[in-house]
């Protein structure tokens, strides 16, 4: 029974990070001092500085061992753009996680969406068809693993687990194991270097407003304070009227909408659609997350920290492959990288 | 070993949980072969003295003496390899291993060192069950297939299957039926006869006096009494003993508006006000009988009882967080959806339930979110949040009712016991809520702050609020409440203005249970 000798150690860091513009901040919040006060932006603050620190790091790395190739213009747009579709999946299962759910299901999601739209039927109705196709079945994903989930009373593990495998093998189904090629211009001028704007790549504008939407859905509505307040403690949650069930249920709606809107961006990126799209996405995504500061209990994450998780371990993967290292050792470093968050995750919080 | 010595003498022993001073120097001795009965109020620091018994609390302070010598123990297996069992009232068997396989836990006749001798152990689990009169409780069956009662059973020939020379027992009869009661007693009367000692603790006098030999009275975390003849000892003495206080509570002034009430409880304006609340025929099988309540606006109404005997549940099904087997909840006279919260919510309701923590607080957030939480609605627009007027809003209700510290934007986990509760109130206070549920409003909350909660609860009421109040401690109940409801084993067995009844009298009424309504 021991407990935390100071307030400092007790407070845990905010479920949501709040904006470090010092809006409203007011003499009130200056007054009662760093001690009490401070913690739940202060450790947030910790957090998301100590992953751009991270970043910072393997910039700096990347740029030692190969200064020409790694700070080139275009492999910047390649990291990106690599980050781009995953970050899209992470910034769902941010929510689903952050609500103490868990979706396993979000690769194979991609690879369903992925392949259903790029179909010869879907093709047929050009953009639009692919686009709008990819994020129904996104949609439709979720919305089964929502109401298994919120009404069917499954345990999430399970349920998206059994869409994990189902989705993965309808997607093998529709292709029969072969590449849908996409013959839409439309859809493949936007991987195409004339349509960057500013330098930037459309995929990767995808990716910041998807960001830019999620934090503040996250952190300004009360459907981001709903998830928050379900996953922090779903029981007082639902004694204090909030509808959990339905909660639930748009949440996996979402992280099926997020997947919808990757596998389209897959799309783009590779012109074509393929089953084995999207593979083990749900470990990437999951992992991203916890070294952003998800906690995998729920109620506490930040988009900003998983969003950075994202592109930390998309930096390392670009940086092993300049330097020409196997995946081999790439993943044993992630792995690693994995431990160290989580073990300082651990110090940082508190003990119940 | 002297004939007389004591088998078990604890002195002065102290421990303290942040905030609460559980055991404040308890001095028990336990005789061989004597069945030793603990009595006490909740939260009298019983629970807390057996788990250093056990060996599962390490205490502050204080010496333990067994057997004549000081030992220290530090983990239930040290305290299980002295000879000394707990069987508690929440049973701590695996549900999906066999009988014989819970029985030797920890302590498998083994080959080698780790290969289970099975039939072995289910030879000697089923010769425990025949001594303990349960024969037909099979050594192979898996634990969740058995009853309440049979688990007991199944406790206690784990507790035997050690060199077992104390036994102590935490409300054993609580679940159990009449007939299985006298079959514990005969047990129990059984290894007294072996020379077993057994701590026995219960809440039934009645029961005290059939089996025990001495009495040690526990309140406010002191051994009031000890020793005292169980067979003997006038009840009303034992009661004093249980209430005579060394707190003070101190309760607001009552407004003189309550005195002048007739029986029934009329509010003030007497008959004119409809009630709010209007409960009809509610129950829950198992947990509580048809219950007929109605609460006016500006009333108190407490029900005392003890724990299991309903009150939790009544008000949680009131809530609409249990669906009630029959009856019904109507607010205004409109009957709300049976189990649903958000229906019970709208309707204005609110409840403070009672595992602040568990069910109320949202421990890694702000004062301000956990205040708001229930009216996010009243501060958004299409979903998007105004956190400007919310916190102006969670700020004025932390001013109303002195919250400390009284800025919103501390983590509520910073908070004591009582501000938090009143954040849980201040959550309600600022959806608007008519109707407000209290469940063991101030557990966890020390003694000064309590004083304050007992304003701001009197406070809200005065203000028009209706309030059902749950407690296990009588003077706040009778303190507190202009209405007194006496639950027992999920019947109201009284009812009546709080002034007309005294503590000894409710806890007559709770323990004994003399039924007059």
């Amino acid at each position: 029974m021991t407990q935390p000798a100071s307030p400092a150690q007790q407070g845990g860091p905010d479920t949501s990070e709040r904006p470090a513009a010092p809006e409203k901040a007011g003499p009130a919040r200056k007054t009662a001092g760093a001690g009490l006060l401070g913690t739940l932006r202060e450790r947030t603050d910790v957090r998301i500085l100590s992953l751009l620190g991270v970043l910072a790091v393997l910039v700096l790395i990347g740029g030692v061992t190969k200064p020409d190739e790694f700070l080139d213009t275009r492999n910047l747009q390649l990291v990106l753009t690599q980050s781009s579709v995953i970050g899209v999946v992470t910034v769902g299962v941010t929510f689903v996680i952050m609500s103490g759910g868990i979706d396993l299901s979000v690769g194979a999601i991609v690879a369903l969406a992925s392949v259903w739209a790029t179909t010869v039927a879907s093709q047929e109705y050009g953009f639009w068809g692919v686009l709008c196709t990819a994020l129904l079945v996104g949609l439709g994903c979720g919305l089964v693993n929502g109401v298994l989930v919120a009404y069917g009373g499954m345990v999430p593990f399970i349920a998206t687990l059994a869409m994990l495998a189902s989705a993965r093998g309808l997607a093998l189904q529709i292709t029969g194991g072969r590449t849908q090629v996409v013959s839409i211009d439309g859809i493949l001028r936007l991987g195409e270097h004339d349509s960057y704007l500013l330098g930037i790549p459309p995929l990767v504008l995808v990716f910041a407003a998807v960001t830019v939407v999620g934090w503040l859905v996250l952190n300004r509505t009360t459907f981001g304070r709903r998830t928050v307040a379900v996953g922090g403690n779903a029981e007082a949650a639902r004694l204090a009227g909030i509808d959990i069930r339905r909660q639930r249920l748009y949440l996996y709606l979402l992280s099926g909408l997020c997947c919808g809107i990757a596998a389209f961006l897959l799309i783009v990126l590779s012109g074509s659609g393929q089953n084995t799209n999207g593979n083990l996405y749900e470990l990437d995504a999951i992992a991203a997350a916890i070294i952003g500061g998800t906690l995998l209990s729920g109620g506490r994450g930040t988009i900003t920290g998983s969003v950075l998780g994202v592109l930390i371990f998309t930096t390392i993967t670009n940086i092993f492959a300049l330097n020409n290292l196997q995946t081999d050792v790439q993943q044993i470093a992630k792995g690693a990288i994995i431990v160290a968050a989580v073990l300082v995750q651990r110090r940082t919080s508190t003990t119940p | 070993m002297a004939p007389d010595a004591p088998l078990l003498s604890m002195t002065g022993i102290t421990k303290a949980f942040p905030g609460v001073r559980a055991l404040d120097g308890v001095d028990l001795d336990v005789l061989p072969g004597e069945v030793h009965c603990l009595l006490g109020q909740n939260g009298a620091g019983k629970s807390t003295l057996i788990k250093v018994l056990a060996g599962a609390h390490q205490p502050d302070g204080g010496r333990i003496n067994w057997r004549g010598e000081d030992v220290t123990l530090r983990s239930p297996i040290a305290a299980m390899r002295l000879g000394i069992a707990t069987i508690y009232q929440e049973l701590d068997l695996v549900e999906g291993l066999s009988v014989a396989e819970n029985v030797f836990l920890g302590h498998e006749p083994t080959s080698a060192g780790f290969v289970v001798r099975t039939r072995e152990a289910r030879a000697a689990a089923a010769a425990l069950l025949r001594r303990l009169g349960h024969p037909e409780i099979g050594a192979g069956r898996l634990v969740g297939e058995l009853s309440a009662a049979q688990q007991q059973i199944v406790s206690m020939a784990r507790a035997l299957s050690h060199d077992v020379r104390l036994i102590v027992m935490d409300e054993p009869s609580a679940a159990l039926d009449p007939d299985e009661v006298d079959n514990l007693f005969r047990i129990v009367a059984d290894l007294t006869a072996d020379g077993v000692a057994v701590v026995y603790i219960s809440h039934r006098l009645e029961e005290i006096r059939r089996i025990g030999d001495r009495v040690t009275v526990l309140k406010d975390g002191r051994a009031v009494a000890g020793g005292l003849p169980a067979k003997s000892t006038p009840t009303s003495d034992v009661v004093a003993l249980m209430t005579g206080r060394t707190v003070e509570y101190v309760f607001p002034e009552r407004p003189s508006a309550h005195r002048s009430r007739p029986v029934a409880g009329a509010p003030r304006g007497a008959s004119a006000t409809a009630p709010v609340l209007r409960v009809r025929g509610l129950a829950r099988d198992g947990e509580f009988a048809p219950l007929d309540l109605d609460l006016h606006p500006g009333e108190i109404v407490g029900l005392a009882g003890l724990v299991g005997s309903g009150r939790s549940e009544i008000l949680e099904t009131v809530y609409g967080a249990r669906r009630p087997s029959a009856g019904r909840v109507e607010v205004d006279g409109t009957p709300l959806r049976p189990g649903s919260v958000r229906a019970a919510v709208r309707a204005g309701l609110g409840l403070a339930p009672e595992e602040r923590k568990a069910q109320a607080l949202l421990m890694l957030e702000s004062v301000t979110r956990n205040v708001s939480v229930s009216s996010m609605s009243r501060f958004s627009r299409g979903g998007w949040l105004d956190r400007r007027a919310e916190r102006a809003a969670a700020q004025r209700a932390v001013r109303e009712l002195s919250l400390r510290p009284d800025n919103p934007d501390v983590p509520i986990r910073a908070l004591s016991g009582g501000n938090q509760q009143k954040a849980v109130l201040a959550r309600w206070l600022l959806r608007g809520c008519r109707v407000l549920l209290l469940d063991e409003p101030t557990r966890g909350v020390d003694v000064g702050a309590r004083a304050e909660l007992y304003a701001v609860i009197r406070r809200l009421a005065a203000d028009g609020l209706a309030v059902l109040l749950v407690s296990s401690e009588v003077p706040e109940v009778l303190g507190l409440a202009d209405r007194v409801l006496v639950l027992r084993e999920g019947r109201v067995v009284h009812a009546a203005p709080a002034r007309e009844l005294d503590e000894s009298r409710v806890l007559d009424l709770v323990m004994e249970g003399s039924p007059t309504s």
